[in-house]
């Protein structure tokens, strides 16, 4: 990707010491040193391993290709992994009941394997952090872009990015220790684990990557936009919610999908303060499970390997997979679709 | 906009004409809904910032009382007033080692391979696009995926090497794409003057971009190695244990870190252990906060414009 930056002239100039096909014309007369074919005068000794060097340049571009490619063996790993087990799940419990069965209960019996209380817990949290998060990031994200003056942004800018570097048993600390005590002052018949005080949390967690993404977004709309609508009478206000936000939209939504799909994968935060009631309920100040909470309540047990119990593990893992992958193609897609290329 | 529909006569300031027609500029009513919207992006910016700044002192209110040399240099105990992480701390370091060991040369290649290699083919974006993917997929997933490869697999066990592979390849998208920024960085000049010279692709990469490029990606490295640092549940997927009354020694010890060494201690209904939780909360933020100090430090030290 590199090369092709380079003007084309120098490119075809630069050319023939790259590419293995000029290094292969010159070989023969460096492969015998004061044979037959010696043009040019004195070729020193480092230009006796022309050869060896021809080698090494291959080998080295072949396993650079491997580092490349070791992303594309991670993905497959996880594919492979999630759908073998899986598919032993699915041996013995018919994937429809998995997916529409409203109880969740493998690990005492009656056993029901129904994943939707799961999935409601995922998206009640998920939805609360996207009311957290949005508004948030998305104000923060246009004060940062329109508002802020050089100086200040450098400041406030790497000090919002610190809240994404809070790991995560922090927060959870933080959600199960204040957040909830204070939530119970408001609403008394709060639960001591809950969804409201993990979906806060998971929100205040996700807004850096919000603001941090809508702002870059923002920033790429060229200032002979801004300066059109300022020409046409319109005030800062204006500028920014109608010529500005519009403009840098495929970038603000793929920002929103990312920071979801985020707050759907997230584990600690949930695990320690939402709960691991899986119950379908809209209400957030009772206890739920979210699927990765689920996941890792299996994992912290005591199940041994190769059970029904084990394999849920690899059923819901491939469940959350499925989700935050689809968002994040979509982010991805509306990213390089929808996106408005000024210049 | 309504200045938008405003005819030439009535904004050309004749006010007889302007009377009857639509328009209405409303400054004083648009400046101050201005003023308001300003304000309100002002305080969300500020709202993150509070936040952080409450979650801090509640940890440090809370935690501070417990940190002693005792603490840090004590083990897992069922009374809390005994209770140390000298264990996790080791084990922490460990794992950023070994993490570090597996993730930095792999990235760094694959960022190599996609920056300078890489022929514009589908593979090639296929490529980048799956790496992309990758940086979105939940630790939890990396967790099952360390599981079944590293644990069952290659029969590894529940041990520091299986811990250390799992996190290696969960930071390995995020050190790839902030090595692809620090080598794109670099300008084709220099590449070019090193061909011109005769140098090989390689001896170009490796005498001339690299070194330029380091401070980059030393930087992208070190923020991406501080997330697996705080990263607790790959590990616990991994079985990673709670409970360490002693100090690893080897690769293949069993382990515990400090993330889930706080997880445990939170699990607890007890205050007193409440109370480690926090206070092994301070030191791992501490150590985060030197990691990204080293990071700064970095790219303010050696951050070159072209």
């Amino acid at each position: 990707m590199g090369q092709s930056l380079m003007p084309a002239e120098e490119a075809a100039a630069s050319a023939p010491a790259r590419e293995s096909a000029g290094v292969l014309a010159e070989a023969p007369a460096m492969a015998v040193p004061g044979g037959a074919a010696p043009t040019r005068e004195s070729p020193g000794p480092l230009f006796r391993s022309t050869s060896r060097r021809r080698l090494q340049e291959r080998l080295i571009g072949g396993l650079l290709f491997l580092c490349g490619a070791a992303s594309i063996f991670t993905t497959l790993g996880i594919v492979a992994v999630l759908l073998t087990e899986a598919v032993g799940f699915f041996t013995e419990v018919s994937p429809i009941e998995f997916l529409t069965g409203t109880e969740w209960t493998p690990l005492f019996v009656p056993r029901h394997f129904g994943i939707l209380p799961l999935l409601c817990g995922s998206l009640l949290v998920a939805g609360g952090a996207a009311l957290v998060a949005l508004p948030v990031g998305l104000a923060s994200a246009i004060y940062l872009s329109e508002y802020a003056p050089d100086r200040v942004r450098r400041v406030l800018k790497p000090a919002l990015e610190v809240l994404a570097g809070i790991p995560t048993v922090v927060y959870g600390y933080f959600a199960l220790t204040f957040i909830t005590p204070l939530l119970k002052q408001i609403w008394p018949q709060t639960d001591v684990f809950n969804a409201a005080s993990a979906s806060i949390v998971v929100g205040i967690m996700i807004i850096p990557m919000v603001s941090s993404l809508s702002e870059d977004a923002m920033s790429a709309v060229p200032r002979s936009l801004r300066e059109g609508a300022y020409a046409l009478g319109a005030t800062r206000f204006e500028v920014a919610t109608r010529t500005v936000v519009p403009a840098a939209l495929s970038g603000i939504l793929a920002s929103f999908i990312l920071a979801l799909s985020r707050a759907i994968g997230e584990t600690m935060i949930v695990t320690i303060a939402a709960g691991a009631t899986p119950k379908l309920t809209l209400n957030p100040l009772e206890s739920v499970q979210t699927m990765t909470a689920y996941i890792a309540q299996v994992s912290l047990g005591e199940t041994p390997f190769g059970t029904l119990e084990y394999k849920t593990i690899f059923a819901v893992g491939l469940a959350l997979f499925a989700i935050t992958l689809l968002m994040n193609l979509v982010s991805l897609a509306i990213l390089r679709r929808f996106r408005e290329v000024y210049e | 906009m309504r200045g938008l529909e405003a005819t030439p006569e009535s904004a050309g300031g004749q006010p007889e004409a302007g009377r009857g027609s639509q328009f209405r500029p409303r400054l004083r009513v648009r400046r101050a809904i201005g003023a308001v919207f300003a304000a309100l992006c002002f305080a969300a910016t500020l709202f993150g910032l509070v936040v952080l700044v409450v979650l801090l002192v509640d940890v440090w209110r809370d935690g501070a009382g417990a940190l002693s040399w005792d603490f840090l240099n004590g083990f897992p105990s069922r009374r809390a007033s005994r209770a140390g992480i000298k264990p996790a701390l080791v084990g922490s370091a460990w794992m950023l080692l070994l993490t570090t060991l597996f993730a930095f040369p792999l990235g760094v290649g694959a960022a190599l391979w996609l920056e300078e290699y890489a022929p514009r083919t589908r593979l090639t974006r296929l490529i980048q696009l799956n790496i992309a993917n990758l940086a979105g997929v939940p630790a939890v997933v990396y967790g099952i995926l360390g599981l079944a490869v590293f644990v069952r697999t290659f029969a590894l066990g529940r041990s520091i090497v299986a811990g250390a592979l799992t996190l290696a390849l969960l930071v390995l998208p995020v050190i790839v794409i902030s090595a692809q920024e620090a080598i794109r960085a670099v300008p084709n000049s220099i590449r070019l003057g090193a061909y011109a010279l005769g140098a090989t692709r390689w001896q170009t990469i490796w005498h001339h971009v690299l070194p330029l490029a380091l401070p980059g990606i030393l930087t992208g490295t070190i923020l991406a190695l501080s997330r697996a640092i705080g990263e607790a549940a790959p590990l616990i997927m991994i079985g990673a244990l709670a409970f360490v009354p002693f100090v690893p020694e080897g690769p293949l010890d069993s382990f515990t870190v400090i993330p889930i060494q706080i997880f445990n201690w939170i699990s607890r209904p007890q205050a007193s252990f409440h109370q480690l939780a926090a206070a092994a909360s301070l030191v791992l933020l501490v150590l985060l906060l030197g990691l990204n100090a080293v990071a700064i430090l970095l790219r303010n030290r050696y951050s070159k414009r072209y």
